[in-house]
Formats: structure tokens, sequence, C-alpha cells
């Protein structure tokens, strides 16, 4: 089992790296080098780590963040997928519509930030509707490109065999272009959370993003480092989640 | 005399290209006998598959009619008429049996019916022990099999073929031939199998038809009278040899305007170069 034996070897890299990190940070810490404002000592990050999940400014923060991007990701998807089919069902409308949406997509959007504020305020509307905005572009684009890419063999013996226009959908483009669908979603979730905390830590009152922001000006770079560090587990979390749900709707596709 | 199952009247079709339209079908006609296996076979190119594709309803002519049953077709005709494709057209996601029962699905059987079909069909193809595995775990035989279960279970009175057995390997396709004469013997079915191989032609057809470069035509239709089903000592008769080499003198001229023909071109070329030398050596000798 050559495979097995590979993926056994990345793993310890893997975690080998983490720890000469971790190890890096204590060693640079402890020496006196660097002073604790720019880099607390790990020990010190610990406590505060522990701290802070006990506290309810944590859970609350946490929840708001959670929440902004469970509603923005629900409504990118719905946008996303919704527009990703229609535009991906006609070569026409992939032509005109594709490109177009590439481009809005390759401007930086952050730069709209400050509209976002104006319209929505400061609270977490302007944080769902900028998350929303970022992350319905590669779930849109994704869905553009796993639709209209499907095989035009597997529609046409589908058309043989009588299928109707929903059960086409049901039954040969949606298993077809979920793999790619999936991907787009997936890329859709990461950048949503990096633009939801960007947002927060611009302009926001609550939320991590903001929390984190606050104890950077207030110098308290400890439970600062704490709290990136809790952001970072999140970002695992959330890759680890969508990159199983990825590795399941992939894993039928024939290989060649 | 029991009326055609399948009549082509005067069909023509033409595709789009930016330097004006190919014309590929020049008023084909052509009926087929109920119950009968008939083959075409032509040039690569010439316009059997979609002389195939607008009779399932699949592409409009740009002129002339189908009558499948007598009705006249305007689309596809999934409760007369089952394909098997070229290759692989099995859905990668769906188990064998799921893409069976997914096509039984999209004809409109009854859900309690489905399973059951299937199973039917993948037995008759010998697949039973393959049923809940995926595509891309089976041979290319073992797909191509799964595909004609596909279109047995559909239960049509017409099976339409497009060079099923291309992608295999000639051991894979003759045995898989000879596997569907059997097969096919005992179903009744009125069958359309295009095909580029002679032998298959010749081993499978009831009546062969030869089309022409295109735009195609029907250059002559010949028949293979011998039971079905035919067994693999058909092949070393010489009334199947005979037929094999009839089909490819037939279409011998057809595929040189196809592929350019530069062997008869230089043939030619060489031939007059030899009539003027030859003039040229009589002139001299007459000198002398």
């Amino acid at each position: 089992m050559k495979t097995a034996k590979f993926d056994w070897q990345a793993r310890a890299i893997q975690v080998a790296f983490v720890i000469v990190v971790i190890a890096l940070w204590y060693y640079v810490g402890h020496s006196g080098l660097v002073s604790p404002i720019f880099l607390p000592k790990l020990p010190n990050v610990l406590d505060k780590f522990v701290g802070i999940v006990q506290s309810s400014t944590f859970y609350e923060n946490l929840g708001i963040t959670l929440f902004e991007l469970l509603v923005a990701v629900a409504i990118a998807s719905t946008c996303g997928l919704t527009i990703g089919y229609l535009v991906g069902r006609s070569r026409y409308a992939v032509v005109v519509f594709e490109p177009l949406l590439a481009s809005v997509f390759a401007v930086p959007l952050v730069v709209f930030l400050p509209l976002f504020i104006l319209f929505f305020g400061i609270g977490i509307e302007s944080k769902i509707a900028f998350g929303a905005a970022y992350a319905f572009f590669p779930i849109a684009l994704n869905t553009i490109g796993g639709i209209s890419q499907v095989d035009p063999r597997f529609v046409t013996v589908a058309r043989s065999m009588g299928a109707s226009e929903r059960q086409l959908f049901r039954r040969v483009l949606l298993p077809a272009a979920l793999p790619v669908i999936v991907t787009g979603l997936r890329i859709g979730c990461t950048i949503g959370f990096l633009a939801i905390l960007g947002s927060e830590m611009i302009a926001g009152l609550r939320g991590l993003g903001s929390r984190i922001v606050s104890l950077a000006e207030g110098m308290n770079t400890a439970e600062m480092f704490a709290y990136i560090v809790f952001v970072i587990i999140l970002a695992m979390i959330l890759n680890v989640t969508l990159s199983q749900m990825q590795r399941r709707f992939g894993e039928r596709r024939e290989a060649a | 005399m029991t009326p055609d199952a399948i009549a082509v009247a005067n069909v023509s079709h033409a595709y789009a290209r930016p330097e004006g339209a190919v014309k590929t079908l020049n008023a084909v006609s052509l009926g087929v006998r109920k119950g009968e296996l008939l083959c075409l076979i032509g040039p690569s190119g010439c316009g059997k598959s979609t002389l195939l594709n607008i009779i399932g309803g699949l592409v409009a002519p740009i002129d002339g009619e189908v009558r499948v049953n007598g009705h006249p077709v305007h689309g596809p005709t999934p409760r007369e008429i089952a394909y098997v494709f070229q290759e692989n057209t099995l859905f990668p996601w769906n188990t064998i049996l799921d893409n069976i029962t997914v096509g039984l699905e999209f004809q409109g059987v009854p859900a309690a019916e489905r399973r059951e079909r299937a199973m039917d069909a993948i037995e008759a193809v010998g697949l039973t022990d393959f049923a809940n595995n995926y595509p891309h775990q089976l041979s290319g035989g073992m797909k191509q099999r799964a595909s004609l279960a596909r279109a047995l279970s559909l239960r049509t009175d017409i099976l339409l073929m497009d060079e099923p057995f291309a992608a295999l390997d000639e051991q894979t396709r003759t045995y898989l031939g000879e596997e569907l004469s059997v097969l096919l013997a005992t179903t009744n079915k009125t069958i359309i199998l295009v095909t580029h191989s002679l032998s298959e032609a010749v081993f499978l057809a009831d009546r062969v038809v030869v089309m022409t470069a295109r735009p195609a035509e029907i250059k002559a239709t010949i028949e293979v009278k011998a039971a079905h089903p035919r067994e693999p000592s058909f092949t070393t008769s010489s009334a199947f040899s005979d037929l094999r080499n009839e089909l490819y003198a037939l279409l011998r001229g057809e595929i040189e305007k196809t592929v350019g023909g530069f062997v008869g071109k230089a043939a030619a070329r060489d031939r007059e170069r030899r009539a003027v030398a030859g003039q040229r050596d009589s002139v001299v000798r007459s000198v002398r």
C-alpha cells in the first residue's frame, strides 16, 4: 500500500510543522528577544485562552460571527446556485455573464465596504451583506462552470429515454455538476468567513473580528493571540468539514 | 405483408459551418421491417449516426419524414425506441442498477416495477454480480453490456445502436457480437446497428445498407440469409467471406472519396506518365 504510506508520511510532516511553529513561539517568547507586547509568552496565551473560553463575552462574539457567516452563506448559496443554474443552462448566457461575473469578482470588493456600512449600518447587517457579496461569486461561477460543462452525451442519453426538464436537472445536471458546485461552496464559505472577520475588524462593534481589534488597541496582546488561536481553530474546523463534504461528493467520479 | 416498423422517406440533413452548410444526407429513403436487424455501413463521417439520430428523434431533418410504427417522429419516443450509444454513456455517479432504474424513471415506469425490471435486464446481459458497482469499476466490455441492459430494460420494440462496440478491442467486440446475436434472436426486436466493422455487419445483420460518402445516399442493400442466432463458425464459411468481400468492394470507392485517395491519384498520375512515355517511345521507334 504505497498511497497509505504516503498519507502517513504527509500527516507526520504536517504535525511536525505545527509542533515546530509552537516550539519556536515558546522559545522566542521565553528568550526575552522580543517584547511580550509583540509576542506574548505561550503559557500566558494558553491561560488567556482557557479564560476566554469560560467568559460570556467570548460566546456572545462567537455567536454573532457564526450567525453572520451562516446567514451570509445561506444568502450567497441561494442566489449563487439559482443564478449559476440559470446562466449555466444556456450557452449564450454563459458567454455573456460568465466573464462579467468573473471580472466583478476580480475587483477587490473591500473598496465597497464603506458603501455597505452606509447602506446597512454599522451592525451585523452590513457584515452579512458584505460576506454574502464575497461568497456569492465563487458559488455562482462554479455552478455556471459545473452545469455548463456537463458532458452533452449524458443530456442526450437522458432525453432519449424521455427525461423531463425537472428529471434532467435532478438526475443528470445536478449530480454531474455536484463536485464542481461543492468546491464553489467551499471557496465561498472560506472567503465569506474572511470577508466577515475583515469587515468586523475595519468597522464593527461586535463579533470576533472587532474583539481582536479592540484587544490590540488596548495592548492586550496575550488575549488577542488567544482569540487569533481560536479563529485559526475555527477556520480549521470549517475547512475540514467542507473538504470532507467535497470528498464525499467527488469520490464516485471516474478517475480518468 | 406487414408495414415497415421504420419508414424513412426522402430525409436530408445538413449542418452549418462558417464556410457554409455541409450536406450530410441526401434524400435517403429506407424501410426497416419488423423484427429485422439492419446494419448501416459507410465511410466514417458519412452521416450514418446522423440518420440514426433522426430516426430516434434526437435530430430534426431539414427535409423528409420518418415514421415509426406509422407515426411521424417529431422528438424522442422513449416508449418505442431505445438507444445504445457509442462508448460509455452510463452515469458515473450511479451504480449499474441505479443507471437502469433512472432510465426507467425517465421513461415513466412506476417506482415499484423499476428494480425488478432493471435486475431482469442486468441478468440478461450477465452482470448480476456487478449490479451495485459503479461504471468505473467495470471493464469497457462490461460497460457496454450494461448500456445494452439499460436499453433492453426499456422494453421497446425498436433498438438503435450507434457503433456500440467501436471503443472495444477486437476480441471483446467479436465476443460481444456473438452474445448479442444469441440475445437478440430471442427478443424479436427491430434493430438498426451502425457499425464500421464489415465482419460485425455480416455476422449480425439480416440486411446491410451500404451508404456513400457525404452527402450520404444509399448505394446498395445486401441480404444476409442465415438464421439467428448465428454460430461463430459462420464467420469462417465461404458465404461469410464472399459477403464481406462484396461489401468491401462496394465501400472501397466511397472510402477513397473520404480519405482523399492519395494512392489512387498517385497511381493514376503514374499511369498517365507511363502512357505519355510510351507515346514518346513509339514516336522514337517510328523515327528509327
